[in-house]
């Protein structure tokens, strides 16, 4: 480290601390453009009604009020989202990953019987696939899943690139472990389970991570398949929130502002806060793994 | 004496069996593959079916290319498919540049913890939602009360509806798409970067190269391999317009500019139910896509003597 800064320092141009100066003014800058949009929307939620349609910046809530976060809580809808959202993302994600290790751990077995013609079915699906409306008749006319959250899970669960991965780390953990294990005595469920998957805590957690932001945000299937509101997931229940001027929505958030002198601007800003915030706060700390896992990605291509 | 053919059979036995517990469980995962993948394929023989609903997908009679004769008719199509290839251009032309600018400038840059914060601020929006997204921007992009529109107010302008106005609905798109994804894409250019050979930068510098040369004749050529495996990528999406985005963002005001393939198969095929005729635009889709990936991939060989495959 202290050698490299000396290195630059040598062949540093005379011009450098003023490119560096220019640098970190466009960069700032650009932070900006990346943080106020939240900013906006989070003060648009705590100010009052007549604050919140006035035109302009808003970097600090001028009068402020919580009445947003108030009706927002009792609304009991949001917090249903919520549930259901949880319950889906439970799911997906056991599933997702049960997939994964079923499939993946065979799959880097040198010579596993049909190891090609495996590995050339799940490669092929990532090139072409039946489209829209084969896969909603499929699940909707001929598995008959309308309404229930499998409709949702079933149709994306198995990710094609997440078991090339998984393949591909599971090929790089040393031979000898599971011989001596099955010399033991063990089959080969024991040698996964007490083996193998202590080993791949890595790779887990990031496909782990990856499923549970694409549950968390998955909106369509349930679009698609859901059509009892009390089983509408978190993204749903915000879209018709914050669609209110589209016509197909019947709108949720309306009837409410109706009912009461809150303003819709500032339900929909508390709304996609009460949706937003949870990610923020769990993003500062998970946010290495998510970029050691897009690393982790590219190494196949 | 046993032949060669009988020995593999054997050996494949004897394979089996000492895999079959693997087997058994790749199985599940197989049959999952099978149905959920391999199944919408047959549905694919809609797009030459008319559909009745009593009958199913196998019940339904054969109508030859009757539905892509409707498809390429239709004057909605049409204005569709040009949507999605100026959408798509647009996308491609800006899009995918920026994030090797944003890494290649986060590159120069000397203060590592700065650096990071920045890195960390930029992905952050990859992680919400389009339907998020689309209540954010809708918010700053509001011609009454958004910022963006009074500062365009501010400086004399007149304010713009750029989310219902066809003028402006194509650049909205193409910029909220930037600033989206952006910082997530530049991580892989980040990574590439990091691998460039530091002696090559000192002979450079030894040579007497500047800043710019350095870039052009070190960084570029370094990360050249990323930047043509992503392009690959890239032009494989071309019609596989940014659905979500569109989907969320899309309002009747914008048909006209902001229809794209996705909007409209989800349309003719959820909302209105014509399931043969979206069956027939998205396999005509899904076609494109795939003639785009292959020949992007036979020219990158061709090229540069590597490919996805």
């Amino acid at each position: 480290m202290q050698n490299t800064k000396k290195r630059n320092r040598v062949y540093e141009s005379r011009g450098e601390p003023v490119f560096q100066g220019i640098l970190i003014a466009i960069f700032i800058l650009l932070g900006v453009t990346f943080l106020y949009p939240y900013w906006h929307v989070a003060v648009t939620s705590l100010t009052s009604p007549d604050y919140a349609s006035a035109a302009g910046f808003k970097l600090w809530p001028r009068e402020f009020s919580t009445d947003a976060y108030v009706h927002m809580f009792h609304a009991s809808y949001l917090w249903k989202g919520y549930a259901n959202t949880l319950k889906v993302v439970l799911l997906g994600w056991s599933c997702s990953l049960l997939g994964v290790v079923l499939s993946s751990y065979p799959l880097s077995k040198k010579d596993l019987p049909f190891r090609n013609l495996f590995t050339a079915m799940i490669v092929t699906t990532m090139f072409i696939s039946g489209g829209m409306i084969p896969t909603y008749l499929l699940v909707n006319n001929t598995l008959h899943l309308r309404n229930s959250y499998f409709a949702i899970i079933l149709p994306a669960c198995v990710s094609s690139s997440h078991v090339i991965i998984a393949r591909n780390y599971f090929m790089t953990l040393p031979n000898e472990l599971e011989e001596a294990a099955t010399i033991d005595g063990a089959n080969s469920v024991q040698v996964l389970m007490r083996v193998i998957l202590p080993l791949s805590a890595p790779i887990l957690a990031t496909i782990s991570l990856w499923v549970i932001v694409s549950n968390w945000n998955a909106y369509f299937n349930c679009l698609l398949y859901i059509t009892d509101p009390n089983k509408y997931v978190l993204q749903v229940v915000l879209r018709r929130i914050i669609l209110t001027d589209s016509k197909e929505m019947t709108s949720v958030a309306e009837t409410i502002a109706n009912q009461t002198d809150t303003d819709i601007v500032t339900l929909r800003a508390a709304s996609i806060m009460l949706a937003t915030i949870p990610i923020i706060c769990v993003y500062p700390f998970l946010q290495k793994y998510f970029v050691k896992g897009v690393l982790i990605g590219s190494l196949k291509g | 004496m046993q032949s060669w053919k009988e020995q593999k059979h054997r050996s494949l036995m004897r394979r089996i069996r000492k895999h079959r517990l693997h087997l058994c469980m790749i199985l599940p995962v197989m049959v999952w593959l099978i149905i959920f993948r391999y199944g919408p394929l047959y549905g694919i023989t809609l797009a030459f079916k008319e559909f009745r609903l009593l009958g199913g997908i196998s019940g339904s009679p054969w109508v030859g290319l009757d539905n892509f004769n409707r498809l390429f008719s239709s004057f909605d199509f049409s204005s569709v498919f040009r949507n999605t290839l100026i959408i798509s251009a647009l996308n491609f032309v800006f899009g995918f540049p920026a994030p090797i600018f944003l890494a290649l400038m986060l590159n120069e840059l000397r203060a590592p913890r700065f650096k990071r914060v920045i890195q960390s601020v930029s992905y952050l929006p990859h992680f919400i939602s389009w339907v998020i997204l689309t209540g954010i921007f809708m918010e700053l992009l509001s011609p009454t009360r958004g910022p963006v529109n009074s500062m365009i107010r501010f400086f004399g302008g007149s304010p713009i509806y750029f989310l219902g106005n066809p003028r402006y609905f194509r650049g909205t798109l193409v910029v909220t798409n930037i600033w989206k994804s952006i910082g997530w894409s530049s991580i892989i250019y980040l990574a590439a970067l990091g691998g460039v050979n530091e002696e090559l930068y000192d002979a450079a510098r030894v040579d007497g190269c500047g800043r710019w040369k350095r870039i052009w004749h070190v960084t570029l050529p370094g990360i050249l391999p990323t930047v043509t495996i992503m392009l690959i990528l890239a032009v494989g999406n071309l019609v596989d317009d940014n659905f979500d985005q569109i989907f969320n963002l899309l309002n009747p005001a914008v048909y006209s500019v902001g229809d794209v393939l996705g909007t409209y198969i989800y349309r003719q095929g959820i909302t209105n139910m014509d399931y043969s005729y979206s069956t027939a635009a998205d396999l005509f889709r899904n076609v494109i896509s795939l003639i785009l990936v292959i020949s992007a991939n036979a020219i990158s060989r061709r090229v540069n003597e590597y490919g996805l495959w």
